[in-house]
């Protein structure tokens, strides 16, 4: 029972930080939280990907005697990419923001909804 | 020339010339005059061919296969010659009339009136040669589209809403009954070709043939069965020559031409007769000629009375298919031609009495006959004819409806029948009398109440322009001409109810 | 030179990219953006015409052998899609030129064509590749340059709808890693091909099945399926004319293309629609779209979101010839695809003409409009006609295939349905085209004018294809066909 719970902590805390993510990025109307939470959401997955390659017991695939078991890189490559993804769209993300700041004053989102409705 | 260039040239004539009238805008005379060169060219394209279909010939035209197994191709049959020959004919008379309305009216966007009147000539054309179901049904939305403008050609509020209706039925009724049916025909039959003796039978159930039935009667909005005949009052608000053309000949008649050509070369009137689906539609056509005739006679407006009288009119073209008889069939092919003629006739009339008078509605028309003899003669003449009475040529399409009726034993349609005659004759025959016999009401109704004496107020003359006087006489005399020739009629239609079995009975 | 051309096809918008970015001259960027995108149109006919010729044609990258290195393959299903999407970009740039120099501020003009190659190469990247994750880096190029590109838009509205975009986009991609990764668990390998022998046996476990509907909902908000389409809508509406265009007509159909490269190639055909209710759960869907969206787009004022309702409603039709799960009701779908963009591209560039003379695209502005530009408006009234299903046009071909489809599995109710429902179309088209020609002109208006030639041409063009594709369609029919039953035989 506890084996469940405590040996896959890992993918305990990627559900967790996955759902909380995702419950900020639906009921905050402020666009910079919301980013946040997009980016926590993200960060999940990350966290999934690595977990993922890692082999219990295992090293960093580096060819040294005395050394059988190692872990799978490709996953930390491919999210290293996807890392990147990551990093670019928070950034356009914000600087869609200040853009919204610009034009309408504000970056709560229902006030621009109401903004949108007027005109 | 081949039969398939000929089909080509019939339906590419009406598209050049709506393109050079479109080019012509800026001249009126040069552009009333590609009109009628187009209409005339039209014509005699019709007559060259008409020469082949009465010598046997099937002119046949495929363009391409836009669905596997179903190609756009065109082939003439008879009764598909004599609508085009009709229509064709009945342009050239028309372009004169609408010079002298359109003119006489000071109407505006002349061009695109003469223009989409030419492209729904064309369509008229592919929906008259058209070689199987799909072809037919693209010319037929085609007409619908081509006819919308010329609906909305004033351009207020009042058409629009009335183009709406009209749109609204006309699309709505063939999108979703029509384009099913065929559908439905051709996961059946395997084909959509016309052939004679139908291609239906044997394949379906006597319930799925009365569905489909119902779906083509039904979808076929332009033939106007009750209860969707609401387009056509709608359409009355159409500039004179629109109606008279489009509404009583090229539209409506594409309808029930199409409902008929349904009958005949897709069911086939044998199925018809095992299945008993043509039991309904017998009532549910008997029920509109009657039920228009009557709401005809209500309506004071003289144009909104002609179209339900259209309405109740059709209704014999649909009721003559349904009753699957030899005798129907060709009264029916008949009546198209009859009744194009006289109703043309009568429409040509109400734009004269409105051109010289501006009088719309049938209360108005107190002692018009006095100031326009000849149009009021004219108007005597496509009433009769339109009633089935002589010398009209209505007379004998009617009498082979009657007796197909008589045929198959429907002795309460042949009442129906004598009943419509009398409804025709009292909701026409008022206006004939009053113009004649009432007292003279003043002519220009605004001026009317302070100005009784007025000089134009007296008697005297007072006829539309000749452009407008000699069509309307030449129709009038193309009734009784064919009320003479009738049998020249029959011999066109003969080839196609040879193949029919001989009766229903 | 010719076993390169699948790389090619990807790499040079890519590389333009940054080019553009160096030179920052309006005329020059378009310049290259112009050449690139009828060279990659060049490319993706030349693949095609191959992959029907002999086959699939696979190329690996740098030499590294599958199923440990990338591969792109090209078969006729994502040939057909990477001529669709390269043909829609070959059209848009001609035309762009003038639209976007009025529509967008001078110094932001370079920039729009670098975002322009990125999305277009980002598209055309997860049309080729034959790699899961590659997907996914292609995916997020033409998402954050699509987000870009809307955000140009000149109201303020733009910015907003970039937003939500930015917002829902990232969550369906990251859906769909989260999808990849599931698979990648259980299998070890990230090339389709691969994925597909190895998922074989695994048919039966949950995990697979997590992987599925991650991907496929994450592919579904891309796609903008009914409900997820929330933020298609504004995004078209606000957008440039030249990216409403562009977008309209191809990114959805990529992400479409995704889910039928997921479902058939690499899950499998029993996997997923034998093994679970995924057909009648999208035949639901796709009905609720069609329904739902074709109504709300009678109620828009502004005529490029009217368009946008429609795009949604019009994916139903393609989502509806998918799940009955048939090759007949497939070739239909994929048909729908190719002619949808077709008639879709064809509006928004008539509409992109209006706006580029008016400024605005509302039904109250363009009251009259067809008498002043006549040429713009008949292409609006013919490519309406196709989205109608008018016979002639190429609309009319996907809906009758459809319909046979339909009738084929004896679903009347729904081949019922899809005829009724283009009653709706006619209704929003009509509506637009009675403004256009039927009312007069508000008598504020000065005289104005046909649009440019440059903006026609490629409006008729888009026109001309419509009417084309109508006609004689043994082309895209037979290519739909072979791509349908290549989709179906990989399972068979």
């Amino acid at each position: 029972m506890w084996e469940t719970f405590l040996g896959l902590y890992n993918y305990w805390i990627v559900i967790l930080l996955m759902m909380a993510g995702f419950y900020i990025v639906m009921s905050r109307h402020n666009l910079v939280k919301k980013l946040i939470g997009l980016n926590i959401f993200q960060s999940a997955v990350f966290l999934f990907y690595i977990s993922v390659g890692k082999v219990k017991g295992a090293t960093a695939p580096i060819v040294e005697p005395g050394i059988s078991s190692y872990s799978n890189p490709l996953p930390h490559v491919l999210i290293l990419t996807a890392i990147v993804v990551g990093v670019a769209t928070v950034s356009l993300g914000l600087a869609l923001v200040v853009r919204l700041k610009e034009a309408y004053g504000t970056i709560e989102e229902d006030e621009i909804n109401e903004m949108d409705a007027a005109d | 020339m081949s039969g398939g260039t000929l089909i080509a040239l019939a339906l590419l004539i009406p598209l050049a010339g709506a393109g050079l009238i479109a080019l012509s805008w800026r001249r009126p005379n040069l552009r009333e005059s590609v009109t009628i060169a187009t209409a005339v060219l039209l014509f005699a394209v019709n007559v060259r061919l008409a020469i082949g279909v009465l010598d046997g010939e099937t002119p046949t035209l495929r363009v391409v296969e836009p669905v596997e197994g179903v190609p756009i191709a065109f082939a003439i049959e008879p009764l598909g010659m004599l609508f085009g020959l009709v229509a064709s004919f009945l342009w050239i008379v028309t372009s004169f009339y609408s010079i002298g309305y359109m003119r006489a009216n000071g109407e505006a966007r002349q061009t695109r009136f003469y223009a989409c009147f030419a492209l729904a000539l064309g369509a008229t054309m592919a929906v008259a040669f058209s070689g199987n179901l799909l072809t037919t049904f693209i010319g037929y939305e085609a007409l619908t589209l081509t006819t919308y403008p010329l609906v909305t050609h004033h351009s207020d509020a009042k058409s629009v809403r009335a183009g709406r209706t009209y749109l609204g039925i006309l699309l709505g009724t063939s999108i979703a009954l029509l384009l099913p049916g065929i559908v439905a025909t051709w996961m059946l039959a395997g084909t959509l070709d016309f052939r004679a003796g139908g291609i239906l039978s044997g394949t379906a159930s006597d319930g799925v043939v009365l569905l489909l039935l119902g779906l083509y009667m039904f979808g076929i909005g332009k033939a106007a069965l009750m209860p969707i005949h609401r387009w056509l009052p709608a359409a009355m608000v159409a500039p004179t020559p629109v109606s008279a053309l489009l509404h009583a000949v090229a539209v409506v008649k594409a309808g029930v031409f199409v409902a008929l050509k349904v009958i005949v070369y897709v069911f086939g009137i044998d199925l018809l007769n095992s299945s008993g689906a043509g039991a309904w539609l017998v009532w549910i056509a008997t029920i509109t000629l009657v039920l228009a005739s009557v709401v005809a006679l209500t309506k004071d407006n003289l144009k909104a009375r002609l179209a339900y009288s259209t309405v109740s009119q059709l209704a014999y073209v649909v009721l003559a298919g349904a009753l699957a008889t030899q005798w129907g069939v060709l009264g029916g092919g008949m009546h198209i031609a009859m009744h194009a003629f006289g109703k043309i006739t009568l429409f040509f009339c109400a734009g004269a009495i409105y051109t010289a008078l501006h009088k719309t509605e049938v209360s108005q028309m107190g002692g018009i006959g006095r100031a326009m003899p000849v149009t009021m003669l004219a108007f005597l003449i496509g009433a009769l004819s339109v009633a089935g009475l002589p010398p009209g040529g209505g007379t004998w399409s009617k009498w082979y409806i009657a007796l197909a009726a008589a045929e198959t034993g429907h002795l309460v349609i042949v009442g129906a029948l004598m009943l419509s005659t009398l409804l025709n004759i009292a909701y026409f025959m008022p206006i004939v009398a009053r113009a004649w016999f009432a007292p003279r009401a003043a002519i220009h109704p605004a001026r009317s109440a302070g100005a009784m004496a007025a000089p134009d107020g007296g008697e005297g003359l007072k006829e539309a322009p000749l452009f407008c006087l000699i069509p309307l006489s030449l129709t009038a005399l193309g009734c009784v001409a064919l009320f003479v020739f009738a049998s020249e009629l029959e011999t066109f239609l003969a080839p196609m109810i040879d193949g029919l079995s001989t009766k229903g009975r | 030179m010719g076993e390169h051309l699948p790389i090619l096809q990807v790499i040079l918008p890519l590389i333009a990219a940054p080019v553009c970015l160096l030179i920052r001259h309006a005329v020059l960027c378009w310049l290259i953006a112009t050449l690139v995108s009828w060279v990659c149109l060049a490319i993706a006919i030349l693949l095609l015409l191959q992959a029907l010729e002999g086959g699939a044609i696979r190329y690996q990258l740098g030499s590294w052998v599958a199923p440990w290195g990338i591969e792109y393959v090209v078969d006729r299903l994502n040939g057909f899609i990477l001529v669709i999407v390269a043909a829609i970009g070959a059209v848009v740039t001609p035309y762009a030129l003038r639209s976007v120099a009025e529509e967008l501020p001078e110094r932001q003009i370079g920039l729009f064509y670098v975002m322009y190659l990125l999305c277009l190469s980002g598209l055309l990247g997860i049309t080729i590749t034959g790699d899961a994750f590659n997907v996914f880096v292609f995916l997020e190029i033409s998402s954050l340059s699509s987000y870009a590109l809307i955000s140009m838009g000149r109201h303020r509205k733009a910015l907003h709808a970039a937003y939500q975009y930015l917002v829902m986009g990232t969550i369906g991609a990251t859906f769909f890693l989260i999808g990849v990764g599931l698979l990648y668990l259980m299998t070890g390998t990230l090339n389709m091909a691969d994925l597909a022998e190895q998922l074989k046996p695994l048919a039966g476990s949950r995990i697979v099945l997590a992987a599925f509907g991650f991907i496929v909902v994450g592919m579904g908000l891309k796609l903008a399926v009914f409900p997820l389409h929330l933020w298609l809508p504004n995004a078209y509406a606000h957008a440039p004319s030249a990216v409403s265009v562009f977008l309209a007509g191809t990114a959805t159909k990529v992400s479409l293309y995704v889910v039928l490269r997921f479902i058939f190639t690499v899950f499998g055909f029993e996997f997923s629609f034998v093994g679970q209710p995924f057909g009648p759960a999208l035949l639901v869907l796709a009905i609720a779209g069609i329904v739902v969206c074709s109504l709300v787009a009678i109620y828009q004022d502004n005529v490029k979101r009217l368009l946008a309702w429609s795009s949604v409603a019009q994916i139903g039709y393609m989502l509806l010839g998918l799940s009955f799960a048939t090759a007949l009701g497939l070739q239909a779908g994929l048909l729908h695809i190719f002619n949808h963009a077709l008639m879709k591209a064809g509006l928004f560039l008539a509409m992109g003409c209006v706006v580029l003379r008016l400024g605005s695209c509302r039904i109250e502005a363009i009251a009259g409009v067809g008498r002043s530009m006549p040429w713009t408006m008949t292409g609006f009234l013919l490519c309406g006609l196709s989205l109608i299903g008018v016979p002639l046009t190429a609309g009319f071909v996907s809906k009758w295939y459809l319909v046979l489809a339909a009738l084929e599995k004896g679903w009347w109710p729904v081949a019922a349905l899809i005829v009724l429902t283009s009653l709706l179309a006619v209704v929003y088209i009509w509506k637009v085209v009675e403004a256009a020609w039927f009312r007069d002109p508000p008598g504020t208006a000065g005289r104005i004018g046909e649009a440019p030639l440059v903006m026609l041409v490629p409006l008729w063009i888009v026109v001309a294809a419509n009417l084309w594709f109508g006609f004689e369609t043994s082309g895209s029919v037979d290519v739909a066909k072979a791509a349908a039953l290549a989709l179906m035989g990989a399972v068979e």
